[in-house]
Order: structure tokens, then sequence, then C-alpha cells
């Protein structure tokens, strides 16, 4: 029966020996949506994309992809599916052409027909086109895995970490090409480390612990933090981090790039009365340059705010 | 949301590191004019920059830029083509041995034997370094105490979780009082809160006189060093404060920089 859903999950679970990858986990992705996986290494984003493109099979629990079992119609599914593995796993030694050209092959199907899909990409490595695949940058590795996954006209498209170790440029351009590919109707599963790629996609799942801890938008679940936020400035970033953490209302406090993210315990009180008591506490406390203002959280706030109740603290030697 | 997950590191008398003898030289790391070729293709151009004793010092560039080869040269690793560099005041040229005695190195690909435990990495790693027992056994005591580690101590280093693994790293890599550490990506993978401990693990060290040379992709990170540098088709494009250099570019992030000078045709 044919659905408008590209992925169905249902309660897969997966475990290596004592450790549990994926605990139970449910969920549907949309036809021509571009969907995320967002979480730190050891998540189980990988396993869990290792069972949607049926290379392992989950202990229990059942996953559709396309309206295929990813168990009893894994070689039906293979056909429709592209997959880039988050290990380069082309061939070194081949060019970039014969890699190309070998995974054509193995779909029964030419360069010449999968040009349509490819070419936006292909394009950029043409000029490379008969270096060896080994010899060629991060970033047209990359891009020539891509091609790979794509040459045989795919209708969802599996990515695995597909920006980790990539410079921050490098991987903005990457996303522009999947929402190029998403525009064109593809469906998108990809998964990543970084938390500023969330927005870049329809809807995300945070994963920690092989638990999908939240499932929407970007924006609803950057919404979702329950909990006043400021960013603070000041010149002494150390000095500063401390006061904010003595402050009795304190929630937590960390550094967030050039600013450092406070997060208050009070819930409902009005922003600028909490931000009036802090500057005065924090000027009585030698912090004199401080300046605060409410900000709206981003994922890694909401990533952070899930995190503090797993990872256990760190003791102090003194 | 409990308190104790807020708090800093305490610095540790414990990291201090050793008495400079009679190093008068005021920088911890000294380029000059370092340069190095492969065959036709110039990887490191000619960097020039200077890092201060204590300073947190941020290494950044595109993939390929050459900022690997660039510290490959720093940890004796490599020899440089042309140019000079002293690290703790020891010119890698002539005595890559001795830089190597004086620095701490950490990758995050590889750092920690996997299939050892967590001990008897602290033990071979100490002992590589030329500490005796005694000292090994004393300074793994209060390192694992530091990053809340003591009960993991025979535990395989595969079994403990990434963030506890990298924290253990980086210690392990400051086991024998370097003057210098660098680190490699330190941060890739690992999540937001480890990240962020990470760096005040890097801040106490570098309070407690040691200086650190970081590279990393996370340009959010790079804001939370001293001083930075960008590297460019192997040069050294722009150095100073995060302020300085974002003010330079006229930009609002560093994010702005990076794209300005990577890809200046985009910008």
């Amino acid at each position: 029966m044919a659905t408008d859903r590209a992925v169905v999950v249902q309660d897969v679970a997966k475990s290596f020996g004592a450790v549990i990858a994926l605990a139970a986990i449910s969920f549907s992705t949309a036809k021509g949506e571009l969907f995320g996986l967002i979480g730190p290494d050891g998540a189980g984003k990988t396993t869990l994309l290792r069972i949607l493109t049926t290379l392992i099979v989950p202990d229990s629990g059942t996953a559709l992809l396309l309206d295929h079992d990813t168990v009893r119609d894994y070689r039906a599914l293979r056909q429709r599916l592209g997959y880039m593995p988050g290990r380069f796993a082309l061939y070194p030694d081949l060019s970039a052409h014969e890699n190309l050209a070998f995974y054509a092959s193995v779909f029964n199907t030419t360069i010449a027909q999968g040009m349509r899909i490819i070419a936006p990409i292909w394009q950029q490595l043409a000029p490379f086109a008969n270096r060896r695949a080994g010899a060629l940058s991060g970033g047209m590795k990359q891009k020539l895995a891509l091609c790979c996954a794509l040459v045989h006209a795919p209708d969802l498209l599996v990515l695995d970490e597909p920006t980790t170790g990539v410079d921050a440029v490098s991987r903005n351009e990457f996303w522009d090409l999947l929402a190029r590919l998403r525009s064109d109707g593809l469906s998108i599963i990809v998964s990543t480390p970084y938390m500023d790629e969330a927005s870049r996609c329809d809807r995300i799942a945070l994963m920690q612990a092989g638990r999908m801890r939240h499932i929407d938008t970007p924006a609803a679940i950057a919404a979702s933090y329950p909990r006043p936020l400021f960013a603070v400035r000041g010149r002494d970033r150390l000095a500063m981090l401390a006061a904010l953490r003595e402050y009795p209302h304190a929630s937590s406090a960390w550094p967030f790039g050039e600013v450092l993210h406070y997060t208050d315990q009070r819930v409902g009180y009005d922003p600028t009365l909490i931000a009036d008591d802090l500057t005065r506490y924090l000027r009585e406390h030698g912090r004199v340059d401080a300046t605060l203002a409410p900000i709206p959280a981003t994922i890694e706030d909401v990533f952070i705010a899930l995190g503090q109740d797993i990872i256990p603290p760190v003791e102090h030697a003194a | 949301m409990t308190d104790s997950h807020t708090e800093p590191f305490a610095l540790n008398a414990n990291t201090e590191p050793l008495a400079l003898n009679a190093n008068t030289e005021p920088f911890a790391i000294n380029a000059n004019a370092l340069t190095r070729r492969f065959g036709t293709f110039t990887a490191v151009d000619a960097i020039t920059f200077n890092v201060t004793r204590g300073e947190v010092f941020g290494f950044l560039g595109a993939n390929g830029a050459g900022k690997t080869t660039a510290m490959r040269m720093l940890i004796g690793l490599l020899t440089p083509s042309d140019g000079s560099a002293t690290v703790a005041g020891i010119d890698v040229v002539h005595d890559p041995e001795g830089v190597r005695r004086r620095i701490g190195y950490m990758s995050q690909r590889f750092s920690l034997y996997d299939d050892l435990t967590v001990q008897e990495n602290i033990t071979l790693f100490g002992a590589i370094y030329g500490l005796d027992d005694r000292t090994i056994r004393e300074r793994a005591d209060v390192l694992l105490d530091r990053i809340g580690l003591r009960h993991a101590r025979k535990d395989l280093v595969r079994r403990i979780p990434l963030g506890w693994r990298q924290q253990l790293a980086f210690s392990v890599a400051l086991l024998h009082e370097p003057q210098v550490l660098f680190l490699d990506e330190p941060t890739g993978g690992v999540d937001p809160i480890t990240r962020r401990r990470f760096w005040e693990l890097i801040y106490s060290t570098a309070a407690a006189g040691t200086t650190v040379l970081v590279t990393t992709h996370y340009l959010d990170e790079a804001e939370y060093c001293d001083r930075l540098t960008i590297m460019v088709d192997g040069a050294i494009a722009v150095t100073g404060t995060p302020g300085e250099v974002k003010a330079t570019y006229g930009a609002r992030s560093l994010d702005d920089v990076f794209l300005k000078l990577t890809r200046p045709s985009a910008a």
C-alpha cells in the first residue's frame, strides 16, 4: 500500500553485547522531506542508518522504507536507496570517473542515464575526472561519494555524517547541494554531529545515548527551551562564567562563541527583571562590565539542556 | 538540571609546568618564514607567527590549507624545507627530539590505545615520556581525580564514553608536564556539553602556565582563543585576537571572516 511516508520505523532496537546502541526507536519521515539525525558520536546515528540501509538487522522492531521492509524486502529496497557512508568507501586506486562508472554498473545503469540527477555536482568534479579518487581533496571526495550514491536515481538518499571533519565553508556548500536535491523532490535522511546544521533540515531528531529525545522542526525544538536564556558579555570570560554559576538562581552558564549563555531557573518571570537583578549581582561581585540580553534558544542550547541530566559531573581535585 | 553540572574545573597545583631553566625565550612558539614543500607543491609558505607563554592560540584554516603540515613541523615530526622555528625555546630543525620532550600532543584520531585499560594507557605513556613508576602513580591519581575517572581505572579505554576518552587523552598528553600542548581537532564529534567542558580544561591548563595551540572546525570555539591565525593556501592570512580579526574584515562573526578568506568570490 503506497503512503506519503518515506520512512516508518517502529520500536527498532539494537544492542552490541552489553551496549544498547538503539533503545526501541520509533519515527517516520514524509516523502520529499529532508530529515536530520542530530547527535554526538555514540548516540546511535550510524547504527540506525545501517539498519535503514539494510546493512544490519535490528534485534527487534520494524523499519519500512518506501513501503519495503528493510529485512524481508532488502533486495528491492537497495535498488531505490542511495547511501553515502560515513567513511570514504570508494576505490582509491580507481579514477573519479571509473568509480562513478563502477557504481552505475552495479545498479545496472550508466553514467549517461544518471547525469540528469548528478549533473550539478559532477560539473564541479569534471576537471578531476581522471584523477585517482585517493588523491582528491576532502571536499572533492565527498562530492564524488555523493555522485556515486545518486547515479542510479534513488528515491531516498541516506547520508551518514557527510560533513564531519569538513571546514565550515565546505559544509555550507554541501548543504546547498542537499537543498537542491530536496527541492527536486528527493527524500533525504542525513546525520550530523554539528548542531548548527540542524536549521538546514525540515525536521530533526535529537539523538542521545541510543534514544530520540526530541523530533520536530528545528524552530519548534528551539522554541521548546524551557527556561529564560540570556547572552552575557564581559571582558574576563572565565571570571564571568564563575560569577554567573554562583548566582543563586542560576540553572547553567556556558561559553557560546563570543558570548556566554546563561539560563535562569525562574520560569515565567519577566526577563527584564531577571536581567536587572543579575546585572546588579554581577556588579556587586566585581563584574562591572557585564551586559545582558534575553535571547531565543538555539538547537545547541536545547541539546545541552537535555544532556545535563545524563553526563556525570566532573569531580574536583581541590 | 543540578548545580553540580555547571561547576567549572578546579585549577590544580599539579598542572604547573616544570621550571623553565635558563630558557629566556619569551615565546612558547616562534615560527619564522617556516616553509615546507612537497615536490613542486608548497604546502606551507613562509609562515611567521609567535605564541606567548600561557596563551591559548587557535590555528584555523580550510581543509588543505596547510595546518597539519605546519603543526607536524612544530612538533618535530617533519623537517622544514626553509625557515626556522623554536618551540619551548628549542630549535625544531636542530633538536626535534628536544622539542618532543617538551611538548604534549593530542589528536582526535589517535591518542590512546583502545584495547588497553585506562591505567595501562597512563603507565605506557608515562614510561614513553621517561617518568619513573612512582611519578606515574602519583600523577595518575591526580589526573584521574581531576576528570572523575578513578572508578574506571581498570576499564578498557574502548568501553568508556567518548567524552571521557577525550578528557583522558588530554590528561595523558599533560602527563610529562609539557610546556606547550598541541591539540589537533580535539573536540570533533563530541556532544556540546563535553565540548565546553573540554574548553574549560584548556582554560585551566593555560591558566597554570602551559601554552596551548589548538586546531578546530568549530568557529564558535575559535572565539574562546586568546589569539588565532587563519591559514589560506599555505600562508597566514590574518593573526590577532578574535575581535581584531573580525574588525580587520568588517565581519560580524568569524564565520563571515572565514567565508571571505576562503571563498573570496562568494563573499
